[in-house]
């Protein structure tokens, strides 16, 4: 495969590790390494796995497949296979397939001399997923405390699991998260239009620089954080979201077994006003 | 003050503020382990999340006294021996007076016998609280006898409202809400105030009135996903929302022991304790209707309500927080006299 003019300059040897330079090479654009290795066996077989689950379940309808953690009698014990062990099976496929691929996105940054902000990044939503099927299961006492595996059970999960406390609108860590993901939004939205608006545009003019969209957001709400602070912004808000909804869930059962508005309790019988 | 001095105290405040905040935050958490129970299948979501413990207080809570030795039907009967009996007439006067003991015991273990007699003159009905024990008596027989759909062989003892209390706690009134002024400002609709009623959410704080005592369909699903087929005010869903949370606090248990909320009125998705529960609200109605607002005028001013109602019930007198009343435990089998209405002539008020 033919590469790009300026591919050469990034397929640098080096900054693996684990496997030394044995898997330190490229296939086509990509680069292997041993966790790249690990990335596909662990995807391959979860992915059969599941696919194996569909086809001892009774559908084929791709929004009701639907992979289900054990009965809450098995404990943090395994199962038997049609019994919610698939569940588990998959579950660490998972894992290892999120884990390996953080670790490759590792190498590469080590490989090309970058600080590791893009494993760390991806690394949260895997913390958020790994709090959602082993922090709070292990604390709960119990693996059928993990969500499905399947487009519309997981959604179903979703909703009862909220039900289990209420009104779960109430949760103080979900109202956090929820703020940060609708911030997130609000900052992609402004920082996307601008960028737009900044390159592309009328006929005859040219592209417009950072002063310029600096000067729009100063003219425009007083204050331009930046081409450079956006995007540490973006990242904080985006990260804190997905922080915030792990957290949201991880409290919910373990720290807090009943509605979520009795929760405030604290705060309706401070002595001011109770 | 100088500059310093004023941010360093705004700053000391703030600490201190922010420290008594969180502790009073954290201090609200439970912690692991936690008790669990599945109620739907696997991966479902349907569970039951207990902290061992508040069962622990529950369980320490929910002693039945003791039951006094059953006594023989033989002998002169309880109208004959005594007068103005109108309701345990049939009954033999041991089993009569074991009875009245045993309701000493379950309902003013403190007052005895002159809470609701007259001492001097035990047929005296001059006391109130004489002839609401009686329609009380006609209502147990009442529930144990036509609504064992909800109480099942278990049934109910005037203990499992009262609990030692002479009033059962956790009883209710129509309810008038916090006091506001009244104008064009006026926005409350019955909500947005946290209220016990409903779990300390801000949903509406009477939803008894309208569907405990009115007969109100809690009734709020849409069937069609299309705008303009809903008739349903929105208002009504948050009515049946706070009531589904009265529900659930006083029964201890969440929305999933009874509905799985992917489609909350679908009979065929839901747990067999949603029929229970749906006898069980229907009894609710029947017992405010038929018997304590019919009460109203025999309660003196200081037992009814803002608004001068009678005093009602809805689940949490008798469940008191936990999913059975008093973890089912059931001592109905030793009073054959309160497991239905007695002979019809034996019942007229």
């Amino acid at each position: 495969m033919a590469m790009l003019s300026f591919e050469a300059k990034y397929r640098l040897r080096g900054g693996t590790l684990v496997g030394g330079d044995l898997f330190d090479f490229w296939i086509g654009p990509f680069f292997v390494g041993f966790f790249g290795i690990t990335t596909v066996f662990f995807s391959l077989l979860g992915t059969l796995l599941i696919v194996y689950g569909a086809a001892i379940g009774p559908t084929w309808n791709v929004w009701r497949i639907n992979i289900a953690p054990p009965d809450l009698s098995y404990g943090l014990g395994l199962a038997p296979l049609q019994e919610g062990g698939l569940w588990q099976a998959i579950t660490v496929c998972a894992i290892g397939a999120f884990v390996s691929w953080a670790l490759r996105q590792a190498e590469i940054a080590r490989k090309l001399g970058m600080q590791y902000h893009i494993p760390i990044a991806y690394g949260v939503a895997v913390f958020a997923y790994v709090v959602l099927v082993v922090v709070r299961p292990v604390l709960m006492g119990a693996w059928g405390y993990g969500f499905p595996y399947g487009i519309l059970s997981h959604l179903d999960w979703v909703s009862n699991t909220g039900y289990q406390y209420l009104h779960f609108h109430y949760n103080p860590a979900h109202m956090i998260a929820v703020s940060f993901f609708f911030t997130t939004v609000l900052a992609l939205s402004l920082h996307g239009s601008l960028i737009l608006s900044a390159a592309n545009p009328p006929k005859g003019e040219l592209v417009k620089g950072p002063e310029h969209e600096n000067t729009f957001f100063r003219d425009f709400v007083g204050y331009s954080i930046g081409p450079l602070g956006i995007h540490r912004l973006g990242l904080f808000l985006a990260l804190s979201a997905g922080f915030w909804s792990a957290v949201c869930i991880v409290i919910s059962g373990p720290f807090w077994t009943r509605g979520w508005p009795e929760w405030w309790g604290w705060w309706l019988n401070l002595p001011i006003w109770h | 003050m100088s500059d310093w001095g004023i941010k360093f105290s705004l700053g000391a405040v703030a600490v201190v503020a922010g420290t008594l905040l969180t502790i009073a935050m954290v201090n609200g958490f439970e912690r692991p382990p936690i008790q669990t129970a599945q109620g739907g299948f696997r991966g479902t979501g349907m569970d039951e999340n207990y902290n061992p413990r508040t069962l622990a207080v529950e369980h320490a809570a929910s002693v039945l006294p003791g039951v006094l030795p059953p006594l023989p039907a033989s002998g002169p009967k309880a109208s004959a021996a005594y007068k103005n009996v109108l309701v345990l007439g049939d009954l033999s006067v041991g089993q009569f007076t074991r009875l009245m003991a045993s309701i000493t015991t379950w309902v003013a273990p403190k007052q005895g016998c002159a809470y609701c007699h007259n001492t001097k003159n035990m047929a005296d009905d001059g006391l109130y609280t004489k002839v609401v024990a009686r329609r009380m008596i006609q209502m147990v027989q009442h529930i144990n006898g036509d609504w064992k759909q909800h109480v099942a062989a278990t049934g109910v003892t005037c203990y499992t409202c009262h609990r030692g209390n002479p009033v059962p706690s956790m009883i209710w009134f129509n309810e008038p809400g916090p006091e506001h002024g009244h104008g064009m400002a006026e926005a409350y609709f019955g909500k947005n105030q946290a209220s016990g009623a409903v779990g300390d959410a801000a949903l509406p704080y009477d939803p008894f009135t309208p569907y405990l005592e009115k007969a109100t369909n809690i009734r709020v699903q849409s069937t069609a996903a299309l705008p303009g087929t809903d008739s349903q005010d929105i208002k009504d869903t948050e009515a049946t929302y706070g009531l589904m949370m009265n529900i659930s606090q006083s029964l201890g248990v969440n929305c999933t022991y009874c509905h799985n909320s992917r489609d909350f009125s679908d009979w065929s998705q839901s747990t067999p304790q949603r029929v229970t529960a749906w006898y069980g609200i229907r009894m609710v109605r029947n017992l405010n209707n038929d018997y304590l607002n019919k009460l109203h005028d025999v309660f003196p001013a200081n037992r009814l309500g803002p608004l001068g109602d009678a005093p009602k019930i809805n689940c949490a007198p008798c469940h008191q927080g936990v999913f059975k009343p008093l973890f089912g435990q059931s001592q109905i089998a030793g009073f054959p006299e309160l497991q239905g209405p007695l002979a019809p002539a034996a019942t007229a008020q």
